[in-house]
């Protein structure tokens, strides 16, 4: 039996680190995209009481190892009475960690976004709410949109590092395998294809949006 | 109560305008009246402050004092000195429609529904009524073939005239143009000249701030002459470029090939 049979024996484990990685990549960058709008949102206002906690948040974030965020969240929190599960800390870890980096790419479109459009909108009797949300937010994706792909792929090989706390997803998987048959090298092997067959289809989708906005004139596809 | 009385039957009252940047004045002590169809142009050399003035009227630039009312409703502060809040002040704004010298269409959004969105997210239309006006909006400034393009394969002067519909779409008050051919290639002005001069024949309320000379000729009401943040001259049209009453106007024409009557 070569080792790779052992691996085809073993494919529920993949299979079912596989799906596990998928959920908590698939919410945490669902949270990380809230969190970069709402810090979007939050920076446009013009008191510096809010927005230099903020600033302060963004960098805080950008400066930190993901790896010790979600130590901190997982280890950390329960001293101060909150106590999440190793998923859950690592799912808000992720969400926090590249909602802030979201929110860091958004901001330097929204530095270059054009005042005329802001007079324009203001002149029609917009209010902030409604043109943040459908004039400035669209546009501000539209012109982001491959620096969000590759955001992305760094928040998908983040969710790696969530085996150190436990939670089991698809290195968690490899690394129990490797352990109990001593094949590290093929076991590894095998999760690689899964992690670049997620950010293949993810860099393809996102391609796919590069037509969208194309057509409007944000870049070239 | 005079000041009220003779602000209601006026599509754009403006009273005591002052505005500086910094120390600079822009605007001294501006009054201007536009009657409801009348259509004034504001002329004057660059830094006049013919823009600013214009800028004021929906609030896009703060004066420091005076007075601006939009068919009788007073814009940004109230009269005991309170700033407006922003939704109030959304709502008076929404009674004027502006047409910027660089277009500033929504690049996001096709023309149709360039035209639809504030009528839409703003007014509170329905999409079906909204897209009905639209439609015979872009009908009227020639766009209507262009609805589902978008703005990046329009030219300039596609570009204004569907962000002149976008404004008649708010069924404002009062039109206000800054500059709105500066920024076209030469032969596309005569397009969009041709939308606001039917606009004026149909009785539209409008202040434009243009550099056209012959143009504002035929289309004029009330020609008014700025000059470092003072108006020094207002006329009719034919008294204005013909025999203008100070020297500075004068030399001006004389500097801008004064058009022969249309």
């Amino acid at each position: 039996m070569s080792n790779w049979d052992i691996l085809w024996d073993e494919r529920a484990q993949f299979w079912s680190g596989f799906l596990s990685t998928l959920e908590i990549f698939g919410l945490s960058i669902v949270g990380a995209f809230v969190i970069g709008c709402s810090l979007l949102y939050l920076l446009e206002g013009s008191r510096k009481r809010l927005t230099m906690p903020l600033r302060i948040f963004i960098d805080a974030m950008r400066m930190l190892p993901f790896l010790i965020l979600a130590y901190l969240l997982y280890y950390g929190l329960p001293s101060v009475g909150i106590r999440l599960d190793a998923w859950w800390s690592g799912v808000g870890a992720l969400a926090v960690y590249h909602g802030a980096y979201f929110a860091e790419i958004f901001r330097g479109s929204r530095l270059t976004f054009p005042p005329g459009q802001i007079e324009a909108a203001k002149a029609h009797g917009f209010t902030k709410g409604k043109m943040f949300f459908r004039l400035i937010l669209p546009q501000v994706i539209m012109q982001t949109r491959p620096l969000l792909g590759n955001q992305l792929i760094y928040a998908l090989k983040d969710t790696a590092f969530l085996v150190i706390i436990t939670v089991s997803e698809l290195t968690a998987a490899a690394n129990s395998l490797s352990s109990t048959y001593f094949i590290p090298t093929e076991a590894f092997i095998v999760v690689i294809g899964f992690y670049w067959a997620i950010s293949v289809t993810m860099e393809i989708i996102i391609k796919q949006c590069g037509r969208f906005s194309a057509k409007r004139g944000f870049d070239n596809v | 109560m005079s000041e009220a009385n003779t602000s209601e039957t006026a599509a754009v009252s403006i009273r005591h305008l002052s505005k500086s940047f910094d120390d600079v004045e822009v605007l001294r002590d501006v009054e201007l009246e536009v009657k409801t169809g009348e259509v004034v142009t504001i002329i004057g050399s660059s830094g006049s402050g013919k823009s600013t003035l214009l800028r004021c009227i929906n609030w896009l630039e703060k004066p420091d004092r005076g007075s601006i009312h939009i068919a009788g409703q007073r814009i940004g502060v109230h009269d005991d000195g309170r700033p407006m809040p922003v939704r109030e002040l959304a709502k008076v704004r929404a009674k004027t429609g502006m047409v910027f010298q660089g277009f500033n269409l929504w690049p996001h959004l096709n023309v149709l529904h360039n035209v639809t969105e504030a009528p839409i997210h703003v007014q509170g239309k329905s999409k079906r009524e909204a897209e009905e006006l639209a439609t015979a909006l872009l009908e009227k400034v020639g766009m209507s073939h262009k609805h589902d393009s978008y703005p990046n394969t329009l030219s300039g002067g596609q570009k204004q005239r569907v962000a002149i519909a976008r404004a008649l779409a708010m069924q404002p008050a009062v039109m206000l143009f800054d500059e709105p051919t500066s920024a076209l290639d030469p032969e596309l002005v005569g397009e969009v000249l041709a939308v606001i001069k039917d606009l004026s024949a149909e009785g539209y309320t409008m202040v434009m701030v243009t550099h056209e000379m012959a143009f504002a000729r035929a289309v004029s009401d009330q020609v008014v002459f700025l000059e470092k943040g003072l108006i020094i001259e207002r006329a009719d049209p034919e008294t204005f470029f013909t025999s203008p009453k100070t020297d500075r106007v004068r030399k001006f024409l004389e500097n801008h090939d004064n058009p022969s009557p249309a």
